[in-house]
Parts: structure tokens; C-alpha cells; sequence
């Protein structure tokens, strides 16, 4: 299903969340190009663990970034309730696999809160601000952190 | 694509200055071996003439006024008053250069380029100042052009209180055969300063003996103000070589014995433009609507009527062509030559046929014609990816008929057969229209040669082989800045300088050959200098200097060579202007990589080095020998596939605690399991019975991958994987199978130059 990029106000923030391992997360939904079911990619050799491997949407190679890993937490599993979010950041592409999506949210930019600095957690450095909504803390990822790094990888 | 028609003018003349200039450094490069013959002097004078024109069509002022030198230089070397001397190769080959980036500077609107003014005085010094003469003979080859009649502001009449200039200006037929129009070089007269025109009519014949495409009037101008010889003589630019031109200052010409022509304002339509034979065309502008109140003349008549219709000019109007070549009227002469020149006209080359809207192009008559069609790279791309994807959907079709069981014989089993078949052609030939040959490139480089060698004040010459071998559009772009780095290396860090050259035994003039060829399903290009070859010792002692390699590390001749390639080295003890800023190898070698080619270094101490860079021949398509590998189905470029075979017990033997080799047809080639090299597994207890693909590199080494089936041969369509990955050791691309699933493609060379070679359980343990 593709979603549908709505126009926004700047001081309106809309997330699109989704849960990894137990935990909710969320991304900008603007960067979300669309949500795929889980299907199996093909592993790349010599490639960091966290990349999945690389799947075929419609007919270009995408590759897949699991999240979790990515975040320090176990592998997803990878089955049919699995989906892989497609997001877009700068020039790059890249699908996540997540356990589920959950949620559209829609809060004022106000309510974003810089994650506090607690260096033992691996996460944190891909964590862009952080918010309650309902009770719930909703991560907001920096997307750029987490898509594997042109420069760094390819030197 | 513009709208704009002159636009596109613009766009097809800059196209045809590509071609100019190719035409240009071939016969350069003709001349520099040694063929001084016409036809290639020809050429080269043609070539810088024809841009020439085009660029004055166009009011490229700096570009004209380069071209202008430069083929008056080029001029007096064909005429032989010039002696072709290797400095004056350089010259013209640096001129030819500069031309280039005039041209560019053209085209993109730039300012014209730095430095070519030295070039040229260089180039004039050369003449020594031999007078030039006219070429009344001379044709140029450009097709006339459609012109507009609007006039520009000409002046009052005025008493001649300033300076005077007489000018006398009598076209030869050759200018009109060219498509110049006097009329715009009288209007251009008439801007510089007041012009009192007359025309002279003692030359023409009458109506039966004329020819319709002669030349028969002359001009006298005499121009009044602030005007020099110089400005005068730049209007006259393009056609000195076609008429007479007598410039002199002072008053009117007592000698001259024409007839007073009104100012150009009052001549309001009937204009001396219709000398031109051709201009009375249909399709060109309102014609020649001549002043009732003329002398001489019968009320206003069709008297430019379209050429085509010759009877009926003169059935309306015999009496005034009678009259015409006695009349005192100042629209005689133009009348004179227009009127007759229609069925003539229409049987000689250039212009007569040609539509007024016709591109002022210049047309190289002595290329030989070969229809084409310059289509935009988008369209071909959008193509190529469609039958890509059409690819694609065959297998996929192919796959689900399989799938439902049908008789190998059944009609729909024999469609598809053909439509693959089909799908092949096509693809074929999609691919053909992006195949180029490399000679530009290569030409490029001749450039860069020159500039490099001068730089370093080496004398250098690059051979070129195999220039129409052809590779991907996409493949020549891309390799060109790694191609210009290598030359520059050859020339500053290959080649020595030509006295330690002397020393050595070798010629002053340092050879660099620039070759390209197919070989085994790919291109290959190959760099080789004469100069002293790589020097070991000091790389070696370089790399351990820069902490690339340990000071004890045991390396071998060829380990060595490839430290060039590592990041951040550089041999050169000074950095130059050219090169040694440590960007260098490894940026080629990444950039050739990039383009899924490979290159290696061959070096002979004291006779020089070969970088050889093997390249696919289109980004695009392979064939490909579809593998399973540990569940994972990966596809093998067949292009590196020499055989496949069973192993048995017998056939493998091991080398080292580690590592294995096998034995076939009396040659041990090492043996290396996909599945552990690729980390889908570990290496397995015995390969006995495992199937090995036995695959060749372009240097002749053999290896054999062990593989868990072959699944099929088929085309693959090559999809990038995206940058984000970097390079992975042994993968190529990717693809997408029949069942959308994605494989991997495989670089055998590349595998097994960064392989384990692991192919023994028992050290698995210890690797972890």
C-alpha cells in the first residue's frame, strides 16, 4: 500500500510509528515512500549484519536495513506479519524491516524532546527526538543514521 | 527539445563542429606522420573554414576571429608557402586545441578562452609574414542561408568633411555560390559611417551572353567618418578570398564611372540582394517590390518571381529585361542577375533547391554521407530500459509456462521460443545504437598528451590502435577522467626525459600507445608507455615510508606494481602541475570498478609499463550461467566460464593445510568454494562429486569455483546495486531472476583476487 504524502503545516509533525522488538519507534512519514510485506531478500556477502540483503522493487535492487540489528536489539524474524517500510533520505533508498506498523501520528513539533545523553546505549545515536503520546514513549529516528553510509562504507 | 529554430541551428551547427573538429585532429594527426599531400591540407583548412563560416552565421565573434587566424595560417601552409616543420605541428595541434575550446566557450556561452592569443602570434610568426594573397578561386563550401530582408538604420547622406574611404568591392560568382549576400556587407558598410553607394555596371554583358551565375557588378563605397582600414576590412572578412576588394582613402574615385546610387534607405525594398541568384527562392521573404518611380522601368512588376517560373517572368515583362542591361536605373544590376537565374540555378549543387529556412551549416563536402539520425540519449535510454525490463517479463513468462506443465512441443512452448528469440534481437540491437567507438575519447587524450608533455617539457607522441572499436556511450563517458589521469601519469612519472632517454639508448621522443580491442566479451584498453618501467626498489621503499606495507614484508614484482594503486601514493619526488597529488591510481582504479572492468599493471624495468583495463562491453545485459550456492541462487558471467565439470577424488589435491587445488588437463588450478568464500557457509569435508566452474581472466589465470548445481544458462539484465554498499569483493551487480527474486553477480577475478582460497574444513574452526 502506498501512503499518501499529505501536505503539513511546519509546526505539525506527522509519524509514521511501528514496533521493533517491544518498543515503538516512528520516522518522519515525509520520508516514507511506501510499506511493503515481508519478503525474502537476497543476502549480500561481506556486507555489515544489519543489512539484510537486497530485494527487488519493481525492478530496481533495494536494500534492506534490519532495524533491529541496526539498533543493537535481535534480528526480526522475518515472516509474513514482517513488513519493510521504504523510505527515502536524500538520494537514497532503502527499506526497513520492522516487526509491524502501528500508527499514523500527528503531534506539534513542540512536543519533540532532544533525547537525553546516556553513552552505554547504542541506540541512541539514531534517535532524533523523543515524545508521549497516549502514555507511550514514541522514538523519532534520524533516518540518515541509520541507512548504511555511502562514504564510510565505500572508502 | 528547443522550440526556438534557431536554436536548433545553433544546436546542429555545435554537432557538426564536434565532427569538424574530429575531421580536424585526424588529418592532423595525418600530417604529423607525415602526409603533407593537398587533399589532408585540404582538410584541415576546410575543417577550420567551415567552423568559421558557421560561427559568423551565428556572430560567435570570437570564435570567428580565432578560426579567422588560424586558417589564414592554414592557408599559406596550402598554398606551400608554409614548410610543415614538427614545431609547426605542435602549433597547429595546440591551435586545433584551442579552436576546440573556442567552440565550447561558443556553445555554452562561456567567455572564450584564455591563452590562445600567444598560439596564434606563435602560429603568425611562423608565416614570417609572407603576404597573403587572395584566393579568388577559392569556394567555400558552406550552403546559403535564409536571409531577411529588414535593413539596417543607414545614414543620411552627408558632405564628405571627414576622412573618406573608397571602397571597391566586385564579387566574384564564387560569393554568391557561397551564399554571401553583398547587400549585407553594403548594410555593415553603412553602419561604420556614412556611405554614398554606386554601383558599376561597365562589366555587364547583355541579357544573352550573361551567365545566370556570374559576377558581373561592382561597388564603390565611399564612406565617410571615424572608420579605419581595419574596420572595413573586417566586414569584408568572409569574402576577401571571393571578391576584389580595393580600399582607399581619400575622395571619390575619379576612375570610377558608375552611377549614383541612392542612399540605402531610399532603396527600400529593391535591394541589391537579388544579385544573389538564389535569393528570389520560394519561401524566401516578400520579394523585390520595385519603386514605381524608377527610370527606366515599366510600373512595379513580379520581377523576382519565383525562379521556378522563368516563362512566366518573362512573359509579364520581356521589355524590361531587354531594357534592363541598358538602363541607368540603380536596381539594374540586381535585376540583371536575378531575372535569368532560375532553371540554371536549379541544376548546381548548393542553394538552389534549398528551402531559405535551410540551416547556414557548414556542410563538409568531402565526407562521405552516411545517413543517420541523431536521436536523444534520453529516448535510447528510456529504450534500453524497456527492453530490459520486456527481459525480464520474458523470463518471467517463460518461467510460469514452464510451471504449468505444458508440452515442450505445444504451440505456446514454440511462440515463446520465437518471442525469446526475438527479445535477443531487440536487445542486440538496442544495445547497438549506445555502442560508440572510442576515437574521440581517444582523441581526447592526444590533447591531453600534448598539454602534458609540453607541461613537463617532454617529447611525447601518443599511436592510437583499434580507435573504431566500439564500447557503451555510458562506458566511454565514465572512463574518460580515468583515462586522462593514466596519460597524465605515463607522461610525468612512464616516460622519462628525453635526455636520460638518449642516455638509455632510446629515441628523444617518448611513445605512449593508446589501444583498444575486444577480447573474450570485453573491451580491452591498454596503456603502454617506452619510458623505464616501474621502479620497485623506490615504490617499495615508498609504501613502507607512506606505513602502507611492513618494512619486512616479502612482496613480488607484481604485489609492488599494485602499491600504485593504493590510496594516497605517489612516487613523483616533486608534485607537479600534472599530477602527484596522491589522488591518483586508486581513484582510477575505483572509477573502473565502478564501471565493472578491472585493470592491472605490466612492467619491464627500462622498457616501459602497460596498464591494461578490461571493461564489459555494455552496462546492461550478460549471459550468464545461473547458479545455486548454498540455497542462493547467484549468476556466473559466462564470458569467464571455460568449461564445467564433476569433481572426483582424484581430481583434487591439496596444496597447503588450507587450501586445495585440482587437477585438469595436466594444469593444477586452484580450487575455491563459492559458498565459504561468499560466507553463506563453511567450507565442506570433500568436494568430491561437487560441480566446478573452471573460469578464466583476462591474464590467462584459471581457477575453479565449486558450485551446489547449475540451474541454467540465459541473458541477465545487469542492475546496479546501489552505492551505499561500496564495492563488495566478487559481486559485480545484481539481477532479477524470473521469480522477481534478485541474484547476485559474480566477478570471478575479482572473487578470487580477494578469495581465502579456504577450501578445507578442518581450518575452519581456527578462522572462527
Amino acid at each position: 500500500m502506498e501512503l499518501e504524502k499529505s501536505s503539513q503545516n511546519s509546526s505539525e509533525l506527522e509519524l509514521l510509528s511501528f514496533r521493533l522488538a517491544d518498543e515503538e519507534y516512528s520516522v518522519d512519514i515525509m520520508s516514507v515512500r511506501e510499506i511493503r510485506g515481508w519478503t525474502r531478500a537476497t543476502p549480500l556477502p561481506h556486507a555489515p549484519y544489519h543489512v539484510r540483503g537486497v530485494i527487488n522493487l519493481r525492478g530496481t535492487v533495494l536494500p534492506v536495513v534490519d532495524l533491529s540489528v541496526r539498533l543493537g536489539m535481535e534480528p526480526v524474524e522475518g515472516d509474513a506479519r514482517n513488513v519493510i517500510i521504504v523510505v527515502q533520505v536524500g538520494s537514497q533508498t532503502a527499506g526497513l524491516l520492522v516487526n509491524a506498523v502501528s500508527d499514523i501520528l500527528a503531534l506539534p513539533r513542540t512536543e519533540l524532546q532532544p533525547p537525553p545523553e546516556l553513552a552505554a546505549d547504542a541506540a541512541h545515536s539514531f534517535i532524533e527526538a523523543l515524545t508521549i503520546v497516549d502514555g507511550r514513549m514514541i522514538r523519532v529516528l534520524d533516518l540518515s543514521a541509520v541507512l548504511p553510509d555511502d562514504n564510510v562504507e565505500a572508502a | 527539445m528547443a522550440t526556438d529554430p534557431m536554436a536548433e541551428i545553433r544546436a546542429s551547427f555545435f554537432v557538426e563542429c564536434e565532427e569538424l573538429l574530429e575531421s580536424l585532429q585526424d588529418a592532423l594527426s595525418d600530417m604529423d606522420e607525415g602526409s603533407h599531400d593537398n587533399e589532408t591540407i585540404n582538410v584541415v583548412f576546410r575543417a577550420v573554414h567551415s567552423i568559421k563560416g558557421g560561427a559568423g552565421a551565428f556572430g560567435l565573434n570570437a570564435l570567428v576571429a580565432f578560426a579567422h587566424r588560424y586558417e589564414t595560417v592554414m592557408d599559406e601552409v596550402r598554398c606551400g608557402r608554409m614548410e610543415i616543420t614538427p614545431e609547426a605541428m605542435k602549433l597547429f595541434f595546440q591551435a586545433a586545441d584551442f579552436l576546440q575550446d573556442h567552440v565550447r566557450a561558443a556553445r555554452d556561452g562561456a567567455p572564450p578562452p584564455d591563452g590562445s592569443e600567444p598560439c596564434l602570434v606563435a602560429l603568425e610568426a611562423l608565416m614570417g609574414g609572407a603576404p597573403v594573397v587572395e584566393e579568388v578561386e577559392e569556394v567555400t563550401d558552406f550552403q546559403p542561408m535564409g536571409l531577411s530582408f529588414d535593413f539596417g538604420p543607414a545614414d543620411e547622406e552627408t558632405t564628405p568633411s571627414q576622412p573618406v574611404w573608397t571602397v571597391r568591392f566586385k564579387p566574384t560568382a564564387a560569393l554568391y555560390a557561397s551564399g554571401n549576400e553583398p547587400l549585407h556587407l553594403l548594410r555593415a558598410l553603412a553602419k561604420l559611417g556614412t556611405c554614398t553607394t554606386r554601383c558599376e555596371t561597365d562589366d555587364l554583358p547583355s541579357l544573352e551572353e550573361l551567365d545566370p551565375e556570374g559576377a558581373y557588378v561592382t561597388w564603390v563605397v565611399e564612406i565617410t567618418g571615424d572608420v579605419t582600414d581595419f574596420d572595413i576590412r573586417e566586414v569584408f572578412d568572409f569574402v576577401e578570398d571571393v571578391c576584389e576588394l580595393e580600399i582607399t582613402s581619400g575622395g571619390a574615385d575619379a576612375a570610377v564611372g558608375g552611377f549614383d546610387l541612392p542612399p540605402l534607405d531610399g532603396l527600400e525594398g529593391a535591394d541589391p540582394l537579388s544579385a544573389d541568384p538564389f535569393a528570389g527562392t520560394p519561401g524566401s521573404e516578400p520579394m523585390l517590390e520595385l519603386p514605381s518611380d524608377l527610370p527606366g522601368m515599366p510600373a512595379p512588376t513580379p520581377v523576382a518571381a519565383p525562379p521556378q517560373n522563368p516563362s512566366a517572368l518573362e512573359m509579364n515583362n520581356p521589355p524590361s529585361l531587354n531594357e534592363l542591361s541598358a538602363t541607368p536605373a540603380p536596381t539594374e544590376a540586381p535585376i540583371a542577375a536575378a531575372a535569368p537565374a532560375p532553371a540554371p540555378a536549379a541544376s548546381t549543387g548548393p542553394g538552389a533547391s534549398v528551402p531559405s529556412g535551410n540551416p547556414p551549416a557548414a556542410k563538409e563536402n568531402s565526407s562521405e554521407p552516411s545517413a543517420t539520425v541523431r536521436v536523444d540519449l534520453d529516448r535510447i535510454d528510456r529504450l534500453v530500459n524497456l527492453v530490459g525490463e520486456l527481459v525480464i517479463n520474458q523470463a518471467m513468462l517463460a518461467q510460469s509456462v514452464a510451471e504449468a506443465g505444458l508440452p515442450p512441443n505445444s504451440a505456446v512452448m514454440t511462440g515463446l521460443e520465437a518471442f525469446m528469440m526475438l527479445t535477443r534481437d531487440i536487445q542486440d540491437s538496442v544495445m547497438m545504437i549506445r555502442a560508440q567507438p572510442v576515437k574521440p575519447l581517444f582523441q581526447r587524450m592526444g590533447r591531453i598528451v600534448r598539454e602534458a608533455s609540453s607541461a613537463v617539457g617532454k617529447d611525447v607522441r601518443l599511436r592510437t590502435e583499434g580507435e573504431t572499436t566500439e564500447v557503451d556511450k555510458t562506458v566511454i563517458e565514465r572512463l574518460a577522467d580515468p583515462l586522462t589521469h593514466m596519460i597524465r601519469n605515463s607522461v610525468d612519472h612512464g616516460l622519462e626525459t628525453p635526455d636520460k632517454r638518449e642516455a638509455a639508448g632510446k629515441t628523444r621522443e617518448g611513445v605512449i600507445t593508446l589501444s583498444a580491442q575486444h577480447r573474450s566479451g570485453r573491451v580491452v584498453i591498454e596503456i603502454t608507455d617506452d619510458g623505464a618501467g616501474i621502479n620497485r626498489p623506490k615504490v617499495r621503499a615508498k609504501a613502507i615510508e607512506k606505513g602502507l606495507i611492513a618494512p619486512d614484508a616479502q612482496l613480488s614484482d607484481s604485489e609492488i606494481d599494485n602499491l600504485l594503486f593504493l590510496p594516497g601514493f605517489s612516487t613523483a619526488d616533486q608534485v607537479s602541475a600534472l599530477s602527484g597529488r596522491g589522488v591518483g591510481m586508486d581513484v582510477v582504479r575505483q572509477a573502473i570498478q565502478g564501471l565493472g572492468g578491472r585493470i592491472t599493471i605490466h612492467s619491464e624495468p627500462g622498457k616501459g609499463t602497460r596498464f591494461s583495463i578490461s571493461l564489459p562491453l555494455t552496462l546492461a545485459v550478460l549471459d550468464g550461467m545461473v547458479v545455486n550456492v548454498a540455497n542462493e541462487t547467484l549468476v556466473v558471467p559466462l564470458s569467464s566460464i571455460l568449461e564445467t565439470a564433476t569433481l572426483t577424488d582424484d581430481d583434487i589435491r591439496a596444496l597447503g593445510p588450507n587450501t586445495n587445488v585440482i587437477h585438469v588437463r595436466g594444469a593444477f588450478v586452484p580450487l575455491y568454494d563459492l559458498g565459504a568464500e561468499l560466507g553463506y557457509r563453511a567450507p565442506m569435508e570433500s568436494y568430491a562429486g561437487g560441480i566446478v566452474l573452471l573460469t578464466a581472466q583476462e591474464n590467462g589465470t584459471r581457477s575453479a569455483l565449486v558450485v551446489d548445481s547449475i540451474l541454467e544458462q540465459r541473458q541477465v539484465v545487469i542492475k546496479g546495486l546501489q552505492r551505499s554498499y561500496g564495492h563488495i569483493p566478487g559481486v559485480a551487480a545484481a539481477t532479477i531472476l524470473g521469480d522477481g527474486q534478485i541474484a547476485l553477480i559474480l566477478d570471478p577475478a575479482d572473487l578470487v583476487s580477494n578469495a581465502s582460497g579456504r577450501t578445507r574444513s578442518q581450518s575452519f574452526a581456527l578462522a572462527g
